[in-house]
């Protein structure tokens, strides 16, 4: 889960990192009550979950209150790359003498944990990585022993930074990596540390990452979620614990396991360029696809109002076929009459002649079988065109 | 032959207590794997009855492997355990663990998969993944026994059900051996320690190569098959059509260096001279194409 940079700051303050005062605001007023509250001048910043914000005329400096009151009238609403700004920060302005760069990340490639750091931040890190490697540190950490002092020292030593603020960088480090541990994090990024006039190093902006999979020891991370985002399918889906994507697409794509999924979604839209249709969505119902967890599905899909046709994928590994089949018949059955679009399935492996069987014997009207990946895939794309 | 696993291969199951553990466990004694006891911490002293097969229950793995010399085990544990579970594999110095489990913590990954480097003893397979299965031979994990039979086609894939289509497509081939490797942020072993693998395994002929979108490593496999691998490649990449999606922060692509899409990676692999198909049955004609022409 991506946080929002309010999230991030609190996140960062409940760790002891250095942030400047800062609230979220939904509405102009709002964000006028806490300009005020701060005093003197205040940055308005978008919250979206996507970069260039800044060059999209998402963040805007305020000279007091009121000024806030308008920055934040014309940011809210704001559409920036597709996301709607339903969400402002106000944060305290600081006069800041220099820029730097710091993350901790989850570094996939070397399977540990990755630290970098910088003297030369701000806005163009991915540059001054291609320019001038040097001035990144990129140091590679154990997870099992961490980042001591003596290693963050290096680590800010190696990132250039110089000697008068060092022990106040490595302190940050320390507390950040104190806190990716602590968070779960796969991505804890400062960007830009700053020092303030006044010699101060603050974390003006963050980027953090959580891991979903350790949603079970973070009960807190679940007041994170932004339910406003979802699409409402996806808000229901994920209610029924369905791992679904809405895309934009008029075939219905269901399916066991995620690269078969994926998979199937490529085949559609190859086969769907003939009709000019693509897949309407990614549903992978996982290796139990029992009948609930099939009606659930067939139930979201069918509620999409742009589905045309369905397309029921399934390999049969550890799930037999003749459950997937059953599945499909009863959730047909629960759904009665609010099933009115054709379904194509197609299945194969594990007890598939029964599967057929029993699709075969239940003769939906609404349903067909094909054999192979293939042909349905273009079946299905077909009917969508009709 | 056949890469990391074969019919000597005895298999302890950590977690074979549970109901995940005990209905895989029936499934890979009824094909011929060599198992030879469980693993669940408290309950260790406990005899398992599957189809005829007493199989011992032991507290740690140190225990199941002085009794029964056991060399492999697999793992059917929850996430919230899961750790300790693989943690203890490692330091009882087993040689193989494959670690089926989905939903693991990637911190708790990655300590795992550094105790298992700093050791040097133990391979690890997963986590999220289905296992590994060398036809007639033996199978540790969760992948259909059915589906094919023994080949000389070796097979690396990050996705389960797409390692089974694959399978089912080439059946009249047979696979040498077939590993899931998991697509999780951090796994033990990689498209590479396969391909390496089934590179230096004689009884494999050629390789099917099954990646999915995000991260780099297919395109390190790519640069590691131009450089290692003299055996046919066929690669398949999943994810052509999907949506690019949002990437966060700046990180994430000054270290990958790569855009993680369907479509580089193909480009990657094509220029280590690896021929890629658009769909898995396009994907299995090339490999056809190739093992007729032998």
């Amino acid at each position: 889960m991506d946080l929002f940079e309010y999230q991030a700051r609190d996140l960062f303050e409940a760790h002891n990192i250095p942030v400047l005062a800062g609230a979220v605001a939904t509405t102009a007023e709002e964000a006028e009550r806490a300009a005020a509250s701060m005093g003197g001048k205040v940055v308005v910043k978008a919250q979206v979950k996507v970069g260039g914000r800044g060059k999209a005329g998402g963040v805007k400096l305020a000279e007091d209150a009121a000024d806030a009151h308008a920055k934040a009238q014309a940011i809210l609403g704001m559409d920036i790359k597709g996301h709607t700004v339903h969400k402002v920060m106000i944060a305290q302005a600081a006069p800041i003498a220099e820029e730097y760069y710091m993350a901790i990340l989850l570094d996939r490639a070397n399977r540990n944990f990755l630290v970098m750091a910088s003297v030369a931040g701000g806005m163009e890190i991915e540059e001054v990585a291609h320019t001038s490697p040097e001035k990144l540190a990129r140091v590679g950490i154990d997870p099992n022993v961490g980042i001591s002092l003596e290693k963050a020292r290096e680590i800010v030593k190696a990132g250039q930074f110089p000697a008068e603020i060092a022990d106040s960088v490595a302190d940050v480090l320390l507390k950040l990596w104190a806190a990716f541990v602590a968070e779960d994090a796969t991505l804890m990024e400062i960007n830009p540390l700053v020092k303030t006039v006044d010699g101060r190093i603050i974390a003006l902006d963050g980027k953090v990452t959580l891991d979903d999979n350790a949603e079970f020891r973070h009960p807190a991370h679940e007041a994170l979620v932004d339910h406003a985002a979802a699409n409402p399918l996806e808000a229901a889906a994920k209610e029924k614990n369905l791992n679904y994507v809405k895309l934009e697409g008029e075939v219905g794509i269901i399916g066991n396991g995620a690269g078969l999924v994926m998979s199937t979604l490529d085949v559609v839209a190859y086969a769907g360029e003939k009709y000019g249709v693509k897949p309407a969505n990614f549903l992978d119902i996982g290796g139990g696809a029992s009948a609930e967890v099939m009606a659930n599905g067939l139930a979201i899909i069918l509620g999409d109002p742009e589905v045309r046709s369905v397309f029921v994928n399934v390999f049969g590994g550890i799930t037999a076929c003749d459950a997937v089949a059953n599945g499909i018949v009863q959730a047909l059955a629960i759904l009665g009459n609010k099933a009115t679009k054709p379904i194509v399935v197609r299945l194969d492996g594990n007890n598939v002649l029964e599967g057929r069987r029993i699709l075969n014997e239940a003769a939906h009207p609404l349903v067909q079988q094909l054999d192979t990946m293939d042909g349905a895939a273009a079946k299905a794309a077909e009917l969508a065109a009709k | 032959m056949a890469i990391f696993i074969n019919k000597e291969t005895k298999v302890i199951v950590q977690g074979m207590t549970g109901s995940e553990g005990t209905k895989h466990t029936t499934r890979m004694l009824a094909y011929g794997t060599n198992i030879v006891g469980g693993v669940t911490p408290g309950k260790g002293g406990q005899v398992v009855e599957i189809n005829g097969t007493s199989l011992p229950v032991f507290n740690s793995v140190a225990e199941a492997v002085a009794a029964t010399g056991a060399n492999a085990s697999v793992v059917f544990v929850p996430p919230k355990f899961a750790k300790a579970a693989v943690m203890d594999a490692i330091d009882a110095e087993l040689p193989l663990c494959v670690v089926i489990t989905e939903g693991i913590p990637v911190h708790d990954s990655a300590a795992f998969y550094a105790h298992a480097v700093a050791k040097g003893k133990t391979r690890l397979i997963g986590p999220n993944c289905p296992g590994l299965i060398s036809p007639g031979l033996s199978n540790i994990g969760i992948i259909p026994g059915d589906i094919t039979g023994p080949g000389r086609i070796g097979l690396v894939s990050k996705s389960g059900t797409l390692t089974y289509q694959m399978m089912y497509e080439l059946r009249d081939f047979g696979f040498s051996t077939a590993v899931g490797i998991g697509g999780d942020p951090i796994i033990g072993t990689t498209h590479i320690d396969c391909l390496k693998a089934f590179q230096d395994d004689p009884d494999t002929d050629a390789i099917v190569m099954i990646g999915e979108i995000g991260g780099d490593a297919e395109e390190r496999a790519a640069a590691f098959i131009a450089e290692y691998v003299t055996k046919p490649v066929v690669g398949y990449v999943a994810g052509f059509t999907a949506p690019e999606g949002k990437t966060m922060g700046h990180a994430g692509a000054i270290v990958s260096g790569s855009s993680g899409t369907a479509e580089a990676k193909k480009v990657a692999l094509e220029a280590a001279g690896v021929k890629v198909g658009k769909t898995p049955s396009e994907t299995a004609a090339l490999m056809r194409e190739i093992l007729s022409a032998k």
